[in-house]
């Protein structure tokens, strides 16, 4: 029980940055129809540029509290500034002028545009994968119970209470933005029909770049709590975390926002609970299976709306 | 979707109109440019007794903005000299001349191909180097016309096929080193490579239905990500199974593949004593080189045909419109498994090469990137254009030996800097590049399978897509 506990808080926390993720290429898919493949590469800039920066601080984990949470703040702004820059820069050149090109133009320019940002990191800060020691510590005992091998201890750390407010907060800003202002709706609308929001005056090219910006800035922050909460980072860690997101985008219904978040938390829990009970090793071949499960099975996802093809 | 008006500009969209919008341009770019590079090239990390720590590199971020702003601007300049002519309309009826040089280009290179052997014996030490290249080449070459079965015929998207190959490299390497000897003996194994070849590709092709057969009714771009997982899964499976598969150790002292029968060695038996030669490790080499060109050769001619069966023309008709595909009483689902099996055994088929000519197999031999090497031949070749992947192969292989010969780019850029690590970089700017300009691919005449009294030449203006 106390073990099942623990796990449950891992994968919510795994979950929640999962959710980030998806998020992206669940609002990109609805409003365009693409998967913008590079996300998770974006979401891998993010992890470095807060890297980078909080190195450039020189934050460690014995600043004082007040300290810390003003630096992280600071951090995260910068790499959601870095990437967002990236993701309007990949979609001005590599997506938009593909609007119209044949079907798959759009999917090999992604592809293109993800090995760029991988080599490029990889070219700019060498393969190494980058350690720091963790800046958010401490944490609260939820259950001790004793065992035989000593106690089983439940711990709820800091950097997870962190991660799952943070979530938290930004879904609420994020779909008070979607529901209640004019770029919300300009979205939607969007998303609904392109062509007729364009007639009514809506500008869409600005529309999209405005949704990459945001997709980026989710990913940014996702980026940075992923590498805090592992404490290191690699040019690679995008490629895995990216398919997984975008998973969790189609088991919640691609194109819905809601879904992308509760998508995110089952593939985290997912995740979790087999590398507990069955194995570590095959956790990335679970999360792989359960894409192809859910396409065949439930291709409209959870919360999605049923796809009408249209000739 | 909507969609833009073809713009004829080098940089697709609306370019600046006068020297207000430039300048406001140029400024935009710069800042992205300072945003994008600043941080990841401009503050290395380096680990300095066990802590990180930063390196400054600005000038390197000042000299790559002032490249990529210098660039935009000539862009802009290039398109303004261009707007004031009007452009030209294309040309509105089929060229039915082919350049006459076009007619001989498969045989040359097919000549060139048999001869290269007896070419290259001139070139003295260099031999090797080139037999060695060439073999590559023709095995990329082989992969990609696998694999333009798949996405240039079919259309579909496959982001996985590095697993047929990799199917297709261990059952060889399984067979030969394990079990066709506890079956059969040791005797059987000279001729182990001909025996397994067909059934490497008949698994190859066995996963091929098992994986398609559940998701080829998915959309495009969801079979590309489910073909991506696949291929991660093979990778995954690959290296954890370790009782069966070595782990990530792999499998090593794969059989070399012997004469029909006759093995490559210097003893009585060997192939230079059967023939009355003497015995030079070039000719093993020389036999492998005509084993991959006769299988490449087996892959096109197969798809050349193929691709005027009912089945070839329905892949065809598939790429350009599913919905009129099945309005027209097509069996999709069949159609895509076709070319789902079909292009996966040739993938197994040089996956069985390829374990072969190493001798050793591992799971590195088969990540990602060697699917997007592969996708990124057929893509620049031209979806579905044979001749074209060859172009394509020799440049992108033989570009990626070019980078790790650049020696005085090693003279002329400060220490440390290593051209070869920009190999996947530029494959990546390739992508995008032909993408936006040439969607086609640089080989962007296409044969028609089919036509009426005479062949005409099908530009690509003419091959419209459809959108379903």
């Amino acid at each position: 029980m106390e073990y099942f506990l623990q796990q449950l808080i891992n994968g919510v926390t795994l979950g929640s940055i999962y959710g980030l993720i998806a998020i992206g290429y669940t609002m990109v898919y609805g409003i365009i129809g693409m998967i913008n493949f590079a996300h998770g590469d974006v979401f891998m800039i993010g992890g470095f540029v807060s890297l980078i920066a909080i190195v450039a601080l020189g934050l460690t984990g014995g600043s004082g509290m007040f300290l810390i949470i003003l630096a992280l703040v600071l951090v995260v702004i910068i790499a959601m500034i870095i990437a967002s820059a990236f993701n309007w820069t990949i979609e001005k050149v590599a997506y938009r002028p593909l609007r119209g090109s044949f079907r798959l133009a759009p999917l090999i320019s992604a592809i293109g545009m993800s090995i760029i940002l991988q080599e490029f990191v990889r070219i700019a800060q060498d393969a190494r994968p980058k350690p720091l020691q963790p800046i958010v510590t401490g944490g609260h005992v939820l259950m001790e119970r004793a065992l035989e091998q000593g106690e089983f201890v439940v711990r709820l750390s800091n950097m997870q209470i962190f991660i799952i407010i943070t979530t938290l907060v930004l879904m609420l800003i994020f779909t008070a933005i979607i529901t209640r202002t004019p770029l919300g709706r300009a979205q939607r609308s969007c998303e609904q029909d392109m062509k007729m929001a364009s007639l009514l005056g809506i500008d869409v090219n600005r529309t999209i770049s405005i949704t990459f910006v945001m997709g980026a800035a989710l990913a940014a922050v996702a980026g940075m709590m992923f590498f805090l909460y592992y404490g290191v980072t690699d040019f690679f860690v995008g490629f895995v975390a990216g398919v997984k997101a975008f998973t969790a985008a189609v088991l919640g219904g691609i194109g819905s926002i809601p879904g992308a978040m509760l998508g995110g938390l089952i593939i985290g829990l997912i995740e979790v609970f087999w590398s507990a009970y069955f194995s570590v090793e095959y956790k990335d071949v679970a999360a792989f299976a359960m894409l192809a499960a859910v396409l065949i099975f439930l291709p409209q996802g959870l919360l999605g709306k049923p796809e009408v093809e249209k000739v | 979707m909507a969609t833009a008006p073809k713009s004829t500009h080098i940089g697709g969209g609306d370019g600046p109109k006068d020297a207000a919008g430039l300048t406001k341009d140029l400024i935009v770019t710069a800042i992205l440019c300072l945003a994008i590079f600043g941080p990841i090239v401009g503050l290395k990390t380096v680990t300095v007794s066990g802590a990180l720590v930063l390196d400054h590199r600005w000038t390197l971020v000042a000299l790559l903005t002032a490249v990529t702003v210098g660039g935009r601007f000539l862009i802009h300049m290039y398109n303004m000299s261009k707007t004031e002519s009007v452009a030209p309309a294309k040309a509105a009826k089929p060229s039915k001349a082919d350049s006459p040089l076009a007619k001989f280009v498969s045989p040359i290179l097919l000549l060139v191909a048999i001869m290269l052997p007896f070419l290259a014996s001139f070139t003295g030490d260099r031999e090797r180097q080139i037999m060695d290249m060439a073999i590559l080449i023709i095995t990329y070459i082989m992969l990609g016309w696998g694999l333009n079965i798949v996405v240039g015929l079919a259309g579909l998207l496959d982001l996985g096929y590095v697993a047929f190959y990799a199917v297709g490299a261990y059952t060889y390497a399984l067979l030969a080193t394990v079990y066709l000897p506890l079956w059969f003996g040791d005797g059987i194994l000279p001729w182990a490579f001909f025996i397994t070849l067909p059934i490497a590709g008949i698994l190859a092709a066995l996963w091929g239905v098992i994986l398609g057969f559940p998701v080829l009714r998915l959309r495009g771009d969801y079979l590309a990500i489910v073909t991506l997982a696949f291929g991660e899964i093979i990778r995954v499976v690959l290296l954890n199974w370790v009782d069966f598969t070595g782990g990530p150790a792999g499998i090593g002292n794969i059989p070399r593949p012997s004469f029909f029968g006759i093995p490559f060695s210097a003893d009585e038996g060997g192939f230079a004593a059967a023939f009355g030669l003497e015995h030079k490790p070039i000719y093993r080499i020389i036999y492998l080189y005509y084993i991959i060109l006769v299988l490449a050769l087996i892959t096109n001619f197969v798809t050349l045909r193929l691709r005027k069966l009912p089945v070839g023309r329905a892949w065809e008709a598939l790429r350009e419109d599913e919905i009129a595909c099945r309005s027209l009483g097509i069996n999709t689902t069949n159609t895509k498994l076709t070319a789902f099996a079909i292009g996966a055994m040739f993938g197994g088929f040089a996956g069985s090469f390829f374990a072969t000519r190493q001798g050793f197999v591992s799971p590195e031999s088969f990540v990602f990137m060697e699917s997007a090497i592969i996708l990124a031949i057929v893509v620049l070749g031209g979806l579905g254009s044979q001749i074209g992947v060859v172009f394509a192969s020799i440049a992108i292989i033989g570009a990626f030996e070019l980078f790790r010969q650049l020696d005085f780019l090693k003279a002329i850029m400060p220490e440390g800097f290593d051209p070869g690590q920009f190999r996947m970089i530029a494959v990546g700017t390739a992508m995008v590049l032909i993408m936006r300009w040439k969607p086609r691919g640089f080989v962007t005449r296409r044969e028609p399978s089919v036509y009426l009294k005479e062949k005409k030449a099908v530009s690509t203006e003419f091959v419209t897509e459809g959108h379903g």
